[in-house]
């Protein structure tokens, strides 16, 4: 029998606007050890379904038909005893795991509360058994951790701890909402590993929500796709990946971006010598932090540290890393919203650095930026049209307003809106339409270099596909230079002619698309790459298991000579002594003492594994 | 809507929203007629408010006896002396209030804003304001510039704006970190545009419904230093002193209670409920589609 079963649910959303039907006809049957995929965009009703197998649901949801936990059906049940349900027989994982910890309260405490509440256990016991626990999902010194505070943790490892926390009472099914999409690729991979082996080492059935199929790919042994609350497609994932039946599926799987050769590169832009039209030299931003003792030596916060880069007219330079390793630094800076404490930034030949205020606000008319949070990056309490016209008012005084609605209502056409968008506000729009005006707004005034700042991370990949394509068109139209920062890798390899990987501030490595996809030269862009997800489970099976990756070193004291050698598998004596400088090697750059010995190319993706021999869990500061 | 319009910015949309809000509407509607009652009422009532008249001392409310509202232990009708006193009440609270947004949300937006020493130096100012003894800045206004009504304006102003501009100021420190605001100050808008276009209006929720919480108060204040002797002087009124009396005679005279403090009562209530009506009718957001 099933462990979990579920038919015919329906969940309903009763709305000032009359019912709205969230989830329809749901079903699914999930084994002990065995894993459910649900993919689906953002309204597809996958957390929702969920939510109301756990008896979450908001108050004006309702939910119909039948959930089996064991043969007993637990759907609808009064809140009593579904208290004696959750937490004790299923489990849940929520994408952010700060939120979802109280930050007053010491983990140890707050886990063994838990086991407290379901299993009666005495305070005592209940901690001995927390213990155990996170020593199960390799919580460096565990029985130390007990009482750290949430924010004492870093993602990754806050992660670690939720999942142990849901794991406490063993229950038979464990659902994961999205538990990985807050975190890096690097650390994604790791906490994938840990789900799939304390899956099989408890005998949980796992139910794993998410948006992103490479995840799927690897992790699920049944799939479904849903779409507006339906299903489109389910089965087995090999089957769904290998054949997909519905045409959803195979559009959702077409718009991903992949690593390898089915995602066209761009064609490397003809080195014609141009002017430079953004070049970066030296470029340090550091932040001071308060000082420990009074007297005590001020400590600096190492945002970036000597950054160099340049940028043809027309080309888009990819910048990778994990967070904090200085990508949006680098960008505010170059835009001048950050202090450079040293270096030049000069466009089109002109260094900006001695601008005075005026004149640093006459070029930034040529200096845009796209940010990451489409909706938060326009003000709620103005329309659209009101929003794009803003450089304008700025930058072209001079227009009449007749004009100005003009310029603008053709740059929302140009992005692909239509002009009834003028008059709405951004929380009538999509996710998609809001950066579609984001762009607009940063493309009014013509400029010459566009930033973006993880510009198509919060978007669905079908529609993060039609954002890139909108840019890459722009680009051809305008001769845009493009900065194109983003933590996907999949993604900037898709937009960028040239990819530059940044480590704790510092570049590392840094060749046209093609060549750094292909033969990285950089262990960390080969750590990167390796730990992004491909959606094909054929590729996913036969790849190594992921090393634990560690959290990055804090950059205010960064390890001498080389940083990533605290990481790095190849590390060796000189990595400690020797800060490697960024040189050329092969046609790219790198900074790395042995880039010449190692082969890190992709051929050896599948069949090497990047751990070092005898390497045990061990992570975090 | 045609297409292509450009609405007019937020206050047309606001309006419409706020039509929509049967509290907001009958409230609004409430307020307009306490307001008219106060100017109007007074010269239209045959009596002055005060004027003795002898023989009806503590007189309870009839319509034969000319006194409406009924008199006080003094004589005087109560009907003029509510509405006069409602004046008083009123252009204290609207007009103190007025101050204290003024100030408060310039001086709140402009430290939170820029940050730094300036917001250190702005603060510190606003805590040695704080630190002065309400009573004692009173009287000692009184003592330098003697009795007289405008000084409670300066008075219960000089004080209230404090809370408003530290309210403001934590809203725009939270408001400077988005993305939108960043955004403008990447296109290059100067700083006094950003805080115009972009953080004004993103504090009006807060600041309408502080300010509207900020009236009421300013209402009780005024009537807490009549009843010392440092506001209102006799024979002018206010609701506060009004009810101060009122409430000396209860048991007697329950009207010298029960009239003021039905004004009172009622136009605190509609400046909550439009105060509520506003700040959703302004967060364009919380509106139906």
């Amino acid at each position: 029998m099933s462990v979990l079963s579920v038919t015919n649910l329906d969940v309903t959303f009763e709305t000032a606007a009359g019912p709205v039907a969230a989830v329809r006809d749901l079903r699914f049957r999930l084994d002990a050890r065995e894993t459910l995929g649900i993919v689906g965009e953002s309204g597809s009703g996958k957390s929702q379904s969920v939510l109301a197998i756990m008896g979450l649901l908001a108050e004006n949801g309702r939910a119909e038909g039948s959930v089996k936990l064991d043969g007993e059906e637990i759907l609808n049940r009064p809140a009593a005893e579904m208290n004696r349900v959750r937490g004790r027989r299923i489990a849940m994982v929520f994408q952010d795991p700060m939120t979802s910890l109280n930050p007053h309260v010491t983990v140890g405490r707050q886990l063994a509360r838990v086991l407290m509440e379901h299993r009666g256990r005495s305070y005592k016991d209940a901690l001995k058994e927390v213990e155990q626990m996170l020593d199960a999902v390799r919580l460096p010194a565990a029985g130390r951790r007990l009482s750290s505070y949430p924010h004492e943790f870093s993602g990754g490892m806050r992660q670690r701890v939720m999942i142990a926390g849901a794991l406490l009472c063993r229950p038979e099914v464990l659902i994961a909402d999205e538990p990985t999409t807050a975190l890096d690729v690097t650390v994604q991979a790791s906490i994938l590993a840990l789900l799939r082996e304390l899956r099989d080492a408890f005998g949980t059935a796992l139910i794993l929500i998410t948006h992103d199929l490479g995840v799927v790919a690897g992790n699920c042994d049944q799939v479904i796709v849903m779409q507006d609350g339906q299903r489109r497609e389910e089965g087995a994932t090999a089957e769904i990946f290998a054949s997909p039946r519905d045409p959803y599926t195979r559009q959702l799987l077409a718009a991903v971006p992949r690593l390898d050769e089915r995602t066209p590169l761009r064609p490397a832009l003809a080195a014609d010598g141009a002017d430079a039209l953004l070049e970066v030299r030296d470029l340090s931003v550091r932040f001071p932090l308060p000082r420990q003792q009074l007297f005590a030596r001020r400590e600096y916060f190492r945002a970036v540290e000597d950054a160099d880069l340049t940028l043809a007219p027309a080309e888009t330079l990819g910048v990778v890393g994990e967070s904090g390793c200085g990508k949006s630094s680098l960008a505010r800076a170059v835009l001048r919203l950050l202090p450079v404490t040293e270096g030049t930034v000069a466009l089109l030949g002109r260094p900006l650095d001695r601008l005075d205020r005026a004149q640093m606000r006459a070029v930034r008319r040529d200096l845009q930026l796209v940010f990451q949070d489409p909706l938060g990056s326009l003000d709620p309490r103005m329309p659209i049209g009101e929003i794009v016209a803003e450089p304008l008012t700025v930058h072209e005084r001079g227009l009449r307003r007749a004009e100005r609605r003009e310029r603008v209502a053709a740059m929302l056409e140009r992005v692909g809106l239509g002009p009834e968008t003028l008059s709405r506000y951004p929380h009538e729009l999509s996710g998609g339409q809001c950066q579609r005006a984001g762009i607009a707004r940063a493309l009014v005034t013509r400029p010459r270099l566009l930033i973006c700042d993880e510009a198509v991370s919060a978007l669905d990949v079908s529609v993060q596909a039609g954002i890139i394509d909108l840019l890459l068109s722009l680009q051809q139209e305008m001769g845009l230079g493009i900065l194109f920062i983003a933590h996907d890798l999949a993604v900037v390899r898709r937009v960028s002619h040239r990819v530059m990987v940044m480590y704790l501030g510092r570049v590392v490595e840094r060749n046209r698309a093609g060549d750094l996809y292909a033969r990285p030269r950089h262990p960390y862009t080969r750590a990167l790459l390796d730990a992004v997800p491909v959606p094909d489970p054929a590729v996913e099976r036969r790849r190594a298991p992921p090393p634990a990756a560690r959290d990055l070193p804090v950059p205010w004291n960064p390890p001498a000579g080389c940083a990533y050698r605290t990481r790095c598998p190849w590390a060796v004596e000189r990595c400690a002594a020797e800060q490697p400088p960024l040189r050329s090697v092969g046609g790219g750059e790198v900074a790395c003492h042995r880039a010449e010995e190692l082969d890190l190319s992709l051929a050896t993706l599948v069949t090497r594994p990047l751990t070092k021999p005898g390497e045990s869990a061990a992570e975090d500061r | 809507m045609t297409a292509v319009a450009v609405p007019g910015g937020l206050g047309r949309h606001a309006l419409a929203a706020l039509r929509r809000n049967r509290a907001a509407v009958v409230s609004a509607c409430l307020l307009g007629l306490i307001v008219v009652l106060v100017i109007a009422g007074p010269w239209l009532s045959p009596h002055d408010y005060y004027e003795t008249d002898f023989d009806r001392i503590l007189a309870p409310p009839s319509l034969a006896g000319g006194h409406l509202f009924g008199t006080d232990d003094l004589g005087r009708d109560l009907f003029v002396r509510t509405l006069a006193g409602g004046r008083i009440s009123l252009a204290v609270g609207v007009v103190a209030t007025a101050v204290s947004l003024l100030i408060g949300v310039a001086w709140g937006a402009v430290a939170g804003y820029l940050g730094g020493r300036i917001d250190h130096l702005m603060m510190r100012v606003v805590d040695i304001l704080y630190a002065m003894p309400f009573m004692f800045f009173v009287i000692l206004l009184m003592v330098v510039f003697g009795r007289n009504i405008l000084l409670i304006f300066v008075a219960i102003g000089a004080v209230n704006w404090l809370d408003m501009a530290r309210i403001v100021r934590g809203q725009t420190l939270s408001l400077r970190q988005q993305e939108f605001v960043e955004a403008a100050e990447a296109t290059g808008v100067s700083t006094f545009s950003i805080l115009r276009r972009h953080i004004v209006p993103n504090l009006l929720g807060v600041v309408v419904v502080y300010a509207t919480l900020t009236i009421p108060q300013v209402i009780l204040v005024e009537s807490f230093l009549s009843f010392l002797g440092l506001g209102v002087q006799e024979p002018m009124s206010s609701w506060g002193s009004l009810v101060q009396q009122g409430s000396r005679l209860m048991e007697t005279a329950p009207w010298m209670l029960v009239f003021p403090g039905l004004f009172l009562a009622t136009t605190l209530f509609c400046f909550n409920f439009l105060g509520d009506g506003l700040r959703d009718a302004l967060d364009p957001r919380d509106r139906p589609r």
